[in-house]
């Protein structure tokens, strides 16, 4: 069982790690990856089987990453998991670097699909969850996606699916930030009541705060420990730039604004108030 | 005495399945779902997965044989291809077959990032190619051909008759990586077995040879070229027929080889718009390697093509044998 006291120091690593990248590109999805922060050290730190030395084993937890150009977020987690070295952070985005700015199986290890071209993740899941199945290999199949994603007919279709064939093997994650390309998620395209509707399709839904280790962590264990041939969804509400006051309440946009000094005054925040929670 | 003028009789569509095979041709019974039986027998690894049209595909024979490796993705095609990559991801090396039209018109990006991209290990088998219905645009896969050209990775197959999919089925299966291939169904022609033909991935081979026209044919083409080769011979038109069964890669040598001998009419003959097709990927073969013979097309319009009876059908757009015959005349 993991402590939250060691789980909050997982997020915070993904966090830093996450700013550090996005000083080295001058961009990057720096909001989304500290509001996802916390589900991604639950995943990682808790939840998850996987060898950091072999990011291929069969015996893995496979998880996808839907929202490709969350990569920013993904990367960092694969560093504290141990799969991608630290020092390769420098490298983000920048030419023949394995971290590209949106993500690819075919560039990084770790990444199990290449995301980028929304709602595709949760459908290649469905396959995967089926091939382990036939295979009796017990991993679950993990797919991270954005509310943004609950726009597009294809996730829709996998949710159908996946309750359809009964793939108690699926994890579906939902960053609800409420935030896409074109302005709040919930005025581009109404998607509420969203945990009803993942009900009426046949899943076993939980909506918790996406910011609150304790809620994230009891979530992934109900899901994992649910005892029913159904796929499992869990919702969760983030906010974004989490873990750094002055993001947080920047004016909301698919790419915060952060000025070139702020990257430094960001880490520097997020030190303090890690070193102060911990203290 | 009154004469009575008997109009001519018309045609009505059939089902949405017509066989291609004319009256009293030799066919064979859904080539492809028996094949991939057989093979499946050998290969654990092999699955099956449709979008509602199993029966439409021949793969029911699949499903009736092995249940447990069969997966109804229902009529969502975005997910049978991107589903089917994940299967692939896992291992495995599947089969998932629809319509031509719903694959490349509903469902490319899915075909072209999940499956492509990674280079997966799928086999992408389409029925109701070009035009074998007369259902209309919904349902004619007229572009199919320049869709999968264009996708990067992307193995393109057109075979011409039973035979060749009995052959093509465990052959594709071997090849590593992303496969597309156009399916006949049903009853099926049988044709090139006559010839001793066997399908070889990549190459394009010559079923018969003659001095004063070439075609280069794929897909049914190819047996309406040979059925146009036999009634030219009557009219001491001697016709070779190279056939070009996959698309991607393409047989350049053997293509530009063929096309530089002697001083023969190239015909280019496909069940496909003259857009992105064989047509216009020969001619590129034949402007690059500085081999200029005549050419023509023999193609599918640029058009939303009619509904109707597929034999009035393929007379209307140039591709039934008697159109082929007077188009290739009407040139010499």
């Amino acid at each position: 069982m993991s402590s939250i006291a060691a789980l909050k120091d997982c997020a915070y690593r993904i966090r830093r790690y996450a700013l550090r990248m996005g000083e080295v590109q001058g961009q990057g999805y720096i909001g989304q990856a500290l509001g996802l922060a916390d589900a991604l050290a639950v995943a990682y730190g808790h939840a998850m089987t996987f060898r950091p030395e072999d990011p291929e084993w069969e015996g893995r937890d496979r998880f996808l990453l839907s929202h490709g150009h969350y990569a920013i977020a993904h990367y960092a987690a694969l560093i504290e998991a141990g799969i991608l070295p630290l020092e390769e952070l420098e490298t983000y985005g920048s030419d023949d670097s394995r971290l590209p700015m949106s993500g690819m199986a075919t560039y990084t290890p770790g990444m199990e699909i290449s995301g980028g071209s929304l709602g595709q993740g949760l459908i290649v899941g469905v396959g995967m969850a089926l091939g382990l199945r036939l295979k009796g290999n017990p991993a679950f199949v993990y797919n991270s996606m954005s509310d943004g994603e609950l726009d597009e007919g294809s996730t829709w279709e996998a949710a159908m699916s996946a309750a359809h064939h009964g793939l108690g093997n699926l994890i579906c994650m939902v960053d609800i930030n409420n935030q896409q390309a074109d302005g709040p998620s919930s005025q581009i395209l109404k998607f509420e009541p969203i945990a009803d509707k993942w009900a009426a399709f046949g899943w076993f839904v939980q909506r918790v705060n996406g910011n609150d280790l304790a809620g994230v962590l009891a979530a992934f264990d109900a899901a994992r420990q649910h005892d029913q041939a159904q796929p499992r969804v869990i919702l969760l509400d983030t906010l974004m730039g989490k873990g750094v006051p002055f993001l947080e309440q920047r004016e909301k946009n698919h790419f915060i604004r952060v000025d070139p000094p702020e990257w430094q005054q960001a880490l520097a925040i997020l030190d303090a108030q890690h070193a102060g929670a911990t203290a | 005495m009154n004469t009575v003028t008997t109009p001519k009789p018309r045609l009505t569509t059939s089902a949405m399945i017509a066989s291609i095979a004319s009256e009293g041709q030799r066919t064979r019974a859904a080539p492809f779902g028996k094949a991939l039986v057989e093979l499946a027998a050998q290969r654990p690894d092999i699955v099956g997965m449709t979008a509602d049209l199993s029966k439409y595909t021949d793969l029911h024979l699949f499903a009736q044989a092995y249940p447990e490796r069969f997966f109804q993705m229902g009529m969502a095609e975005q997910l049978l291809m991107g589903a089917a990559g994940g299967l692939a991801k896992e291992g495995f090396v599947p089969f998932a077959t629809t319509y031509a039209v719903f694959a490349t018109r509903r469902a490319y990006d899915f075909m072209h990032q999940v499956i492509a991209e990674e280079n997966l290990n799928v086999k992408i088998v389409c029925a109701l190619p070009g035009l074998t219905t007369g259902y209309g645009p919904s349902h004619q896969a007229a572009e199919d051909l320049a869709m999968m050209r264009a996708m990067p990775g992307m193995t393109v197959i057109d075979p011409c008759d039973a035979h060749e999919i009995e052959q093509a089925t465990p052959i594709i299966a071997a090849h590593k990586g992303p496969v597309y291939m156009r399916l006949l169904r049903g009853q099926v022609p049988l044709v090139l077995d006559e010839y001793g033909y066997q399908f070889e991935l990549g190459k394009a081979k010559i079923i018969r040879d003659g001095r004063d026209v070439l075609f280069i044919s794929t897909g049914l083409m190819t047996m309406r070229a040979l059925e146009a080769a036999q009634a030219l011979q009557r009219d001491s038109v001697d016709v070779a027929v190279l056939h070009v069964p996959t698309l991607k890669p393409l047989d350049a040598e053997t293509i530009a080889r063929e096309a530089a001998k002697s001083s023969r009419l190239v015909v280019v003959a496909e069940n496909h718009s003259t857009i992105g097709g064989l047509g216009e990927a020969v001619a590129g073969v034949l402007m690059r390697a500085g081999v200029h013979p005549a050419f023509r097309q023999i193609a599918l319009p640029d058009e939303f093509l009619d509904a109707g009876a597929l034999p009035t059908l393929h007379d209307r757009y140039g591709i039934s044998t008697d159109a082929v015959v007077a188009s290739v005349k009407s040139w010499l």
